[in-house]
């Protein structure tokens, strides 16, 4: 494992940086959230972010993809990060991309994973249902056998780009009980298929996520990802690549609110000197570095652990991600109040990065929940 | 590729064939910095620990990456890897170490001149002279550069009269590396010279200071108009800050490297979750019983590991042409206090058995960790405390200042 970018890493990092900035400053998701959007994110953009290679980084070549890996796309998911872009990298990159990548047949792939790869659709999965927090056993969905498909039925919540989604993958039940491990599988179906009905979530983040409610929607056996009650497996692995996909997005998110916070504290004037001259400020500031610091190392270990399927992979990304929730919040909390009242204001971009970091802290598992998978992961 | 394969496998059969059997998978002391020091009244644990040390200077591989003509081993940074591993998979300790190695031996091979370097490195790396360091004084600590410790040129030489404190080892130590006044009259920083003074000089004293541990590893060292040649002063005279402050450098590195690491969350139980076990008891199937203590485990296990990602990322990025700034302070903070909160963590893991002096009723270990864990309440203090190096970062590294 090699800690220090590539001249190609780098690369990206900085076209990705610097598209983000230019075209995706937050003050444009401010106006996506002003302006009632429903779709959630600009299409125009995650087009051109397409057509600059980004949504293939993880896909073989065959499908359009570029055959690298996380270590370059976190890099991409950082620079989003930095400026609250909100494409759906993690729904339909992560999620939805790398399920079909891993189990769907070359008929999925070409229908559903390519056109998503050239930017022109968006993908979700639907793994989440109300009640359990980050199991995604949890399955209360059904699937019946009807003719030779199923039959859908059951209700799945906080969906990530759900609600604008082109198609949704979702989780439901061929055979066992809800939270048992076995009998979980894997379907794709139309966003605007007939029994399905989603509502758009509300979150304090002003993202774009959904409750699907599936009601008798009938699919062909050919909409089956992967084999039946095969399902599982496969959403643990992706959803531990989205979990790494979004520490790197909240290493961004956390930098530039510190950075903003750092900026402020050079140019305001109280008691006739800068604030940044205050040692009880800069302590602070600089227990914030040091922890943004920590953050970035444990994430680029965790995706280099997941290209090179090391052994320890997944006790990576739980250390990845119990660092980057608590990070991430402790940041943007400290970075309002050097602010000050400014910074409790709509108007200053700071407060976007505490709500993302709150919803980003509580998806895919805090870092209670990570702690706690780690000490099991490693046997105790 | 080949010649490091080639290096590794000659390597592991000259440790296999020479290194102590006694010495193998040993148990190391608790306290990281407790190693052989060598000097002029050597103390070795046992003789394999000497033999050890005797075989190492022979091979030149206790100091390994110095050059060879100084007693080293000219090793490049791969193949000290391959060594250092190599002694890993045999569980060997490192024959000598100490402030010869990790503080004066780098200073010297970048400031000194070819007598100095000649006279004084190839004592260290056959163990033969132990050093001490003699920076702080009563009336400046974290304001090192206000010290006043007072250095007179008489012709060729220096007369000292002064006083410095936390002199760790002074009492064991040969030579001393010192910082002294020698202009009173100029910016503080810019009267100050580094220079070597022999222990044994008369006019040189030293008085042990007894801490909370119970240990007595430092003192307060006298010069008493003590004379010493003007060819001992490394680097220009009045230029010592810009030597002071290198130094600090490697020593903060040394500093986070002993405490930064030392449980690591590597394969098998670490030592937490085996005390966690051992006092709290644990589930069928390895579960700590304890579920806050558990979580605890964790969060402590996860910062060490994280170190090490960064302590990794740090050396990475060096290889890869990046020059390190401020990083020394950030891992001495994060280092130190990484080892603070795990020696805290086990005590309060042993429970009453953690809180042991002395005497009946305790194991070994555990009044070792007793013991340990007060040592641990300096880590933040020296080398610059954890204040000190949050200055450094915030003024260098974020631009924060008046
Ligand atoms: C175990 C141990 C071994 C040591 N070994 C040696 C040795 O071998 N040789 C040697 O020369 N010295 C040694 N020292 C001394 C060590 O370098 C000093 O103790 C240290 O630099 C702090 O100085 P001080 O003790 O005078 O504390 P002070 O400088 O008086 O500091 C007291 C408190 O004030 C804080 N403070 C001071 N200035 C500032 C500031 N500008 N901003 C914010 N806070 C500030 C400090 O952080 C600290 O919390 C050792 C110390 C210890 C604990």
């Amino acid at each position: 494992m090699n800690l220090a970018l590539t001249e190609e890493q780098q690369l990206i990092a900085e076209t990705a940086s610097d598209f983000m900035q230019e075209k995706s400053p937050v003050s444009r998701f401010r106006e996506l959230r002003d302006s009632g959007d429903v779709v959630g994110y600009s299409k125009a953009l995650w087009k051109e972010m397409a057509e600059l290679g980004w949504a293939g980084i993880p896909f073989p070549e065959k499908n359009g993809g570029a055959e690298m890996g996380m270590a370059e796309l976190i890099t991409v998911l950082e620079a989003a990060g930095a400026v609250q872009a909100p494409e759906p990298f993690l729904s339909s990159v992560l999620l939805a991309g790398q399920l079909l990548d891993r189990m769907g047949s070359e008929e999925q792939k070409k229908a559903y994973l390519e056109p998503m790869i050239e930017g022109n659709t968006c993908l979700a999965v639907a793994l989440q249902e109300s009640g359990p927090r980050y199991n995604p056993a949890h399955v209360a969905a059904r699937a019946e056998r009807d003719g030779d498909g199923y039959r859908l039925n059951g209700t799945k919540a906080h969906v990530i780009d759900g609600h604008s989604a082109d198609a949704l993958i979702v989780s439901a039940r061929t055979s066992g009980e809800t939270a048992g491990e076995e009998g979980i599988s894997l379907f794709i179906v139309a966003g605007d298929a007939a029994g399905v009905t989603r509502t758009r979530q509300q979150r304090v983040d002003h993202r774009s996520t959904a409750i699907v409610e599936l009601s008798d929607v009938r699919v062909d056996a050919a909409a089956r990802v992967g084999e039946e009650g095969a399902g599982l497996a496969a959403l643990r692995d992706v959803v531990d690549l989205a979990t790494v996909g979004l520490c790197a997005e909240m290493l961004g998110g956390m930098k530039e609110a510190f950075e903003s916070a750092l900026a402020h504290m050079k140019e305001r004037e109280q008691f006739e000197v800068k604030i940044a001259s205050f040692q009880a400020l800069q302590h602070r500031a600089v227990r914030l570095f040091i922890e943004i610091e920590m953050c970035r190392s444990s994430v680029m270990a965790a995706a280099r652990a997941l290209d090179e399927d090391a052994a320890n992979k997944a006790q990576l990304v739980s250390l990845a991600k119990a660092r980057c929730s608590d990070a991430y919040v402790e940041v943007a909390n400290e970075s309002i109040q050097f602010f000050g009242g400014v910074g409790v204001t709509d108007e200053y971009d700071v407060g976007f990065y505490l709500k993302r970091a709150r919803v980003a802290e509580l998806t895919f598992g805090d870092g209670n929940f990570h702690r706690d998978r780690w000490a099991t992961l490693r046997g105790y | 590729m080949a010649d490091i394969e080639t290096f590794r496998s000659e390597t592991r059969s000259w440790l296999e064939a020479n290194a102590p059997e006694s010495l193998r998978h040993a148990r190391g002391s608790s306290d990281a910095l407790e190693g052989h020091w060598g000097g002029r009244n050597a103390e070795w644990a046992t003789p394999d620990h000497k033999a050890w040390a005797e075989i190492m200077a022979d091979k030149q591989w206790t100091a390994p990456m110095w050059p060879t003509e100084y007693g080293g081993g000219g090793l490049s940074k791969q193949e000290n890897k391959v060594l250092t591993e190599e002694m890993g998979r045999l569980g060997l300790p490192a024959p000598l170490t100490g402030f010869g190695f990790t503080m004066i031996g780098p200073v010297l091979l970048r400031f000194g001149n070819e007598e100095q370097k000649k006279e004084h490195l190839p004592k260290i790396c056959r163990g033969e002279i132990r050093w001490c360091q003699g920076y702080s004084e009563p009336g400046a600590g974290s304001d090192l550069a206000s010290l006043q410790c007072k250095a007179v040129r008489e012709g060729d030489e220096f007369v000292i009269n002064g006083q410095k404190i936390w002199t760790s080892y002074a009492d064991k130590s040969d030579w001393i590396f010192a910082l002294v006044r020698t202009d009173p009259d100029v910016k503080k920083q810019e009267g100050i010279t580094f220079i070597l003074i022999d222990m044994e000089t008369p006019g040189v004293s030293v008085k042990p200071i007894q801490l909370i541990s119970g240990k007595s590893p430092f003192c307060e060292t006298f010069f008493a108009d003590v004379h010493a040649p003007v060819s001992n002063v490394i680097h220009e005279i009045n230029a010592g800050w810009t030597v002071a402050k290198a130094l600090l450098g490697h020593e903060r590195t040394m500093i986070s490297q002993v405490f930064g690491g030392a449980t690591g969350a590597r394969k098998g139980r670490g030592r937490l979750v085996e005390m966690a076990a051992k006092y709290l008891g644990e589930e069928e199937g390895g579960r700590l019983a304890d579920p806050v203590y558990r979580n605890e485990v964790a969060q402590m296990e996860m910062d060490v590991a994280g170190f090490r990602y960064a302590a990794q990322r740090m050396n990475d990025e060096a290889k890869a042409g990046h020059q390190p700034g401020a990083e020394s302070s950030m891992f001495k903070v994060v280092g130190t206090e990484n080892n603070m909160k795990q020696h805290e963590l086990m005590v309060r893991l042993a429970g009453p058995q953690g809180i042991g002096w002395e005497g009946e009723g305790f194991e070994d270990d555990e009044l070792d960790l007793t013991r340990a864990w007060l040592r641990t309440r300096g880590n933040s203090i020296e080398g610059g405390t954890s204040e000190i190096q949050l200055n450094i970062i915030a003024k260098h590294v974020l631009g924060l200042s008046g």
